[in-house]
């Protein structure tokens, strides 16, 4: 049943140097939301208790964008949850990696973010998938808002986070970990098709969207033979099939 | 510009929302017993959005294409994880090759 999880074995080192990584670009962008956030000429405490309570990067950038641009803050509201409504699809996905218990659920549930989920679909087996996802969601939740409490104060010091390509970072972190998902076929094929969806439809349709209907590309992996659940193997071919997890023209 | 009481107001909103949607996954699929088949799509689905987004980031900007230099950046990340590359080796690739190529005047 869990036969798509990732089955390297990781040290656990390794994952924390891992997350410290991605902690550190996530500061950084978050210092760049507040100086930005401010810069724009919203409230000092705007930034702050926004990171705290919505903690999505993506959401929040959009939001302040469109506020600050005069934008109806209902619009703006509207705007971000469209971009964070794929949460609820990562929730019934990772819901397990939270814990049992009320109180990991309620406390989990806000730490649901992109590398969170990223990092815990890496992980082989539940207690590891477990660990991932408290340790990154821990630790980003701490960086991320003590990067935007930096930014928010420290302001012109912030400067430009393009110019470092830390934009180029965090799809190279997801990719990074989405990867060895993409080495199964069928899997493969869902997220080409889904890939395809969203790209295409980004330039006419409202932020988030495009990412939701890439789901469509489930089809593509949940169509065809009847017994499609169990038509991808183990992820154990990582040795054998030393090839581009991105290519689509392998012989299988 | 709107006022404090109603950036106030929004962000509890958006907040609220936001959690609702994270909440909703973990106490929804506590109370039931998925059948294999959708655990593995639901797996898929996961899989399928962080490729859509990192397609989506990697690619565009707005509505529009986000310029040369973030995609080779993002590519050059691609290669080095596809050869196995570290994660530590992957992520700084991408990063400096986008900052490199934007010091040289790509956008």
């Amino acid at each position: 049943m869990r036969s798509i999880w990732r089955t390297e074995k990781l040290p656990t080192r390794s994952l924390s140097r891992d997350i410290a990584l991605v902690c550190a670009a996530d500061a950084v962008v978050g210092a760049s939301f507040g100086a930005i956030t401010v810069g724009l000429g919203l409230p000092v405490w705007l930034p702050m208790l926004m990171s705290a309570v919505v903690f999505a990067g993506a959401a929040q950038f959009l939001f302040v964008g469109l506020v600050a641009a005069g934008g109806n803050p209902i619009a703006a509201v509207a705007a971000g949850l469209l971009v964070n409504a794929r949460h609820v699809p990562f929730g019934f996905a990772v819901g397990d990696a939270l814990g049992t218990g009320w109180l990991r659920r309620i406390a989990g549930s806000h730490l649901m973010v992109d590398e969170t989920v990223a990092f815990a679909l890496a992980q082989t087996g539940p207690a590891r998938r477990h660990k991932a996802y408290w340790l990154c969601g821990t630790s980003l939740f701490l960086s991320w808002n003590a990067g935007v409490v930096l930014g928010t104060y420290g302001g012109r010091a912030v400067g430009d986070t393009d110019a470092l390509g830390l934009d180029a970072a965090f799809p190279a972190v997801l990719l990074a970990l989405v990867l060895p998902n993409l080495r199964l076929p069928r899997t493969r094929w869902a997220a080409l098709a889904g890939t395809a969806v969203a790209l295409a439809t980004t330039p006419f349709l409202p932020a988030g969207l495009p990412v939701l209907l890439a789901l469509a590309g489930v089809a593509a992996a949940g169509t065809g033979s009847a017994g499609a659940a169990a038509a991808d193997p183990a992820p154990d071919d990582r040795e054998g099939h030393p090839r581009s997890a991105m290519s689509s023209k392998d012989s299988r | 510009m709107s006022s404090g009481t109603q950036l106030l107001a929004a962000t509890a909103v958006l907040g609220a929302g936001t959690y609702a949607f994270r909440l909703a996954g973990p106490v929804l699929r506590s109370r039931v017993t998925l059948p294999a088949r959708a655990e593995h799509l639901l797996t898929v689905a996961v899989v399928v959005l962080l490729a859509a987004l990192v397609a989506t980031s990697a690619l565009t900007q707005g509505h529009g294409f986000a310029g040369p230099a973030r995609p080779a950046g993002v590519a050059v990340g691609a290669l080095c994880a596809w050869r196995r590359a570290p994660f530590l080796v992957v992520v700084l690739a991408a990063a400096a090759t986008t900052a490199v190529l934007r010091l040289l005047g790509a956008s």
